[in-house]
C-alpha cells in the first residue's frame, strides 16, 4: 500500500525533461495549457499522497484510532517503514503549505499595490505610464486589464516595436496568463521538481503571448527585435541584481528571441507524441495517487470493522 | 488566441479600438524628447492612420488632463503630464525587484539577463540588423 504512495511523490523528477519536450514541440499557446493541466495533476497526485502517508501514520498512534473509531489495528506494512515515511510525510506537507501561503500572501500583497497604483492614475485605453529611468513593463490582470510600461522603455523603442509590446502585453490579458501563472505557482510549492515546470510554463506564456502579437503585428522579426532591445535597455540600467544563477543555460528572452526568429511552424509531425509524455506521465501519477489512496481508505474501513479484509 | 485583429497589420491598424489607438499615441509622446505636434505624432504612429485621428485622440487626451499642450506652428504642440512625485516610480521598483519571485503572476515584458544571454541578443540583433541570418548555437 505505502509503494503505491510513493509513485506520485518520484514521478514529479521526470517532468522537468518532459516539460521542455511538450514546450519545444506544441504550438506555445496549446504548450502552456498542457504544461499546467500537467503541473496541477502532478502536484495534487503529490499532496494526496503525502496527505494518505500523514494519516497512515497519525492512525498508527492510539489517540489518533479512537478517534477515527479503529476497532483493529491499521494493516501496513512494518512501522519501521511506515513511521518514519509518515513523520517525513508529515514534515515536507508542513514546509509546502507554510511557503505556499507565504507565496501567496506575498503575490496578494503585490496585486494590490500594482492595482492601487495604477488605478491612480489615468489610462489611455488600458496603457498606464509610469515616470521611471528603469526599462520595464508588465500586465496586471483584473478590471480593468491594465498594460504598465516604464518610460525608459517606451523610449528605448521604436514606434513599431512599442506597438509589438502592447501587443505583447495585451495578449497576456487577453488569454488570463495570470491564471496559468497562479497555476504554476502553486504546483512548484507542491513539489520540488515542479519549480522547473513552472519556470516552462511561464516560459510557454512568454512565447504564447510573443506569437499573439505576431500575428497582430503581421511580422514574427520585429517582435524579435522589440523584446532583444527591450531586455537589453533593461539591463544597462543599473539595477540591484542579485548576481545568483551563473547561468550556464540559455535564458529564456535568448529563446523567445531565436523561436520568433525561426520560421514559423517548423515543428515536425513525427515527433508531436513525445510532446504528451508529460500528460502520460501526470496520468500514471494520478492513477497511483488515486490507487493508494483508495487502498488505504479501504485499510481503514476494515480496521473500522466494517469491511472484511 | 482570440485575436481581432490578427492578420496583416496594415490593415488591422485602420480598425483598431479607441482604446489602443490612444495608448499608441500617449506612447509616442512618453518616448518623444519633447513635445509634438499632431503631424509628428502621426509620424511615430505605424499603420496608416487618418491625421485628424490622431488630432481627435490627442485633443481627447489633454481634456483627460494627461497631455499639457503649447502652440506650435497653427496648431498645438503635446506633451505628457508628468507625475507629481517619484515615490511611484519607487514604489514599482520595489514592486518588481528583480531576481525574486514577489510579483510572479505579474507577467513582465523580459526577464534579467545573464552576461552570456545579453551576448547571445547582440549576436542575434546583429544578425538581424545585418539583414541575414546567423544560426545560434
Amino acid at each position: 500500500m505505502t509503494a503505491v504512495l510513493l509513485v506520485p511523490l518520484i514521478l514529479p523528477f521526470l517532468a522537468p525533461t518532459l516539460a521542455r519536450r511538450t514546450l519545444d514541440r506544441l504550438a506555445p499557446a496549446t504548450a502552456l495549457w498542457v504544461l499546467t493541466a500537467s503541473a496541477l495533476a502532478l502536484a495534487g497526485a503529490c499532496v494526496a499522497a503525502l496527505g494518505a502517508l500523514v494519516l497512515t501514520g497519525l492512525l498508527k498512534l492510539p489517540a489518533f484510532a479512537t478517534l477515527g473509531e479503529l476497532i483493529h489495528p491499521l494493516r501496513t506494512p512494518s512501522d519501521y517503514v511506515v513511521v518514519p515515511a509518515a513523520t517525513a510525510a508529515t514534515g515536507v506537507l508542513t514546509l509546502s503549505v507554510l511557503t505556499l501561503v507565504r507565496s501567496a500572501l506575498r503575490q496578494a500583497r503585490a496585486f494590490r499595490a500594482a492595482r492601487t497604483q495604477a488605478d491612480r492614475r489615468p489610462a489611455a485605453g488600458d496603457l498606464c505610464v509610469v515616470d521611471s529611468p528603469h526599462a520595464d513593463a508588465y500586465a496586471l490582470p483584473g478590471r480593468p486589464h491594465r498594460i504598465v510600461v516604464t518610460t525608459a522603455m517606451l523610449r528605448s523603442l521604436g514606434p513599431v516595436e512599442r506597438e509589438a509590446l502592447f501587443a505583447h502585453e495585451r495578449a497576456h490579458n487577453r488569454a488570463g496568463h495570470h491564471y496559468f501563472l497562479a497555476a504554476a505557482e502553486l504546483a512548484a510549492h507542491c513539489h520540488p521538481a515542479l519549480r522547473r515546470a513552472r519556470d516552462d510554463i511561464r516560459l510557454a506564456a512568454e512565447r504564447a503571448a510573443d506569437e499573439a502579437a505576431a500575428g497582430v503585428i503581421g511580422n514574427r522579426r520585429l517582435i524579435a527585435t522589440a523584446i532583444a532591445r527591450a531586455a537589453l535597455a533593461g539591463n544597462a540600467s543599473p539595477s540591484s541584481r542579485p548576481d545568483f544563477a551563473p547561468a550556464a543555460t540559455t535564458g529564456p528572452v535568448p529563446q523567445r528571441v531565436a523561436a520568433l526568429l525561426a520560421p514559423a511552424g517548423r515543428r515536425s509531425r513525427a515527433t508531436r507524441p513525445t510532446a504528451f509524455l508529460l500528460v502520460v506521465c501526470a496520468l500514471f501519477s494520478v492513477a497511483a495517487g488515486a490507487a493508494g489512496v483508495i487502498d488505504f481508505h479501504h485499510a481503514v474501513e476494515v480496521a473500522q470493522g466494517e469491511e472484511g479484509p | 488566441m482570440r485575436d481581432r485583429n490578427s492578420g496583416e497589420g496594415g490593415a488591422a491598424a485602420g480598425r483598431r479600438a479607441r482604446g489602443e489607438l490612444e495608448s499608441a499615441v500617449l506612447g509616442a509622446l512618453w518616448a518623444a524628447d519633447g513635445p509634438l505636434t499632431g503631424r509628428q505624432v502621426l509620424e511615430q504612429l505605424p499603420g496608416n492612420l487618418a491625421y485628424t485621428t490622431v488630432l481627435t485622440i490627442l485633443s481627447r487626451l489633454h481634456a483627460k488632463g494627461m497631455l499639457v499642450r503649447q502652440p506650435a506652428d497653427r496648431g498645438y504642440a503635446y506633451a505628457p503630464v508628468r507625475d507629481e512625485a517619484a515615490d511611484t516610480a519607487v514604489r514599482m521598483h520595489s514592486l518588481l525587484e528583480r531576481g525574486s519571485d514577489r510579483a510572479a503572476v505579474l507577467s513582465r515584458f523580459v526577464s534579467e539577463l545573464s552576461p552570456e544571454d545579453e551576448q547571445l541578443l547582440q549576436r542575434l540583433l546583429g544578425g538581424q540588423d545585418a539583414g541575414h541570418d546567423e544560426d545560434g548555437p
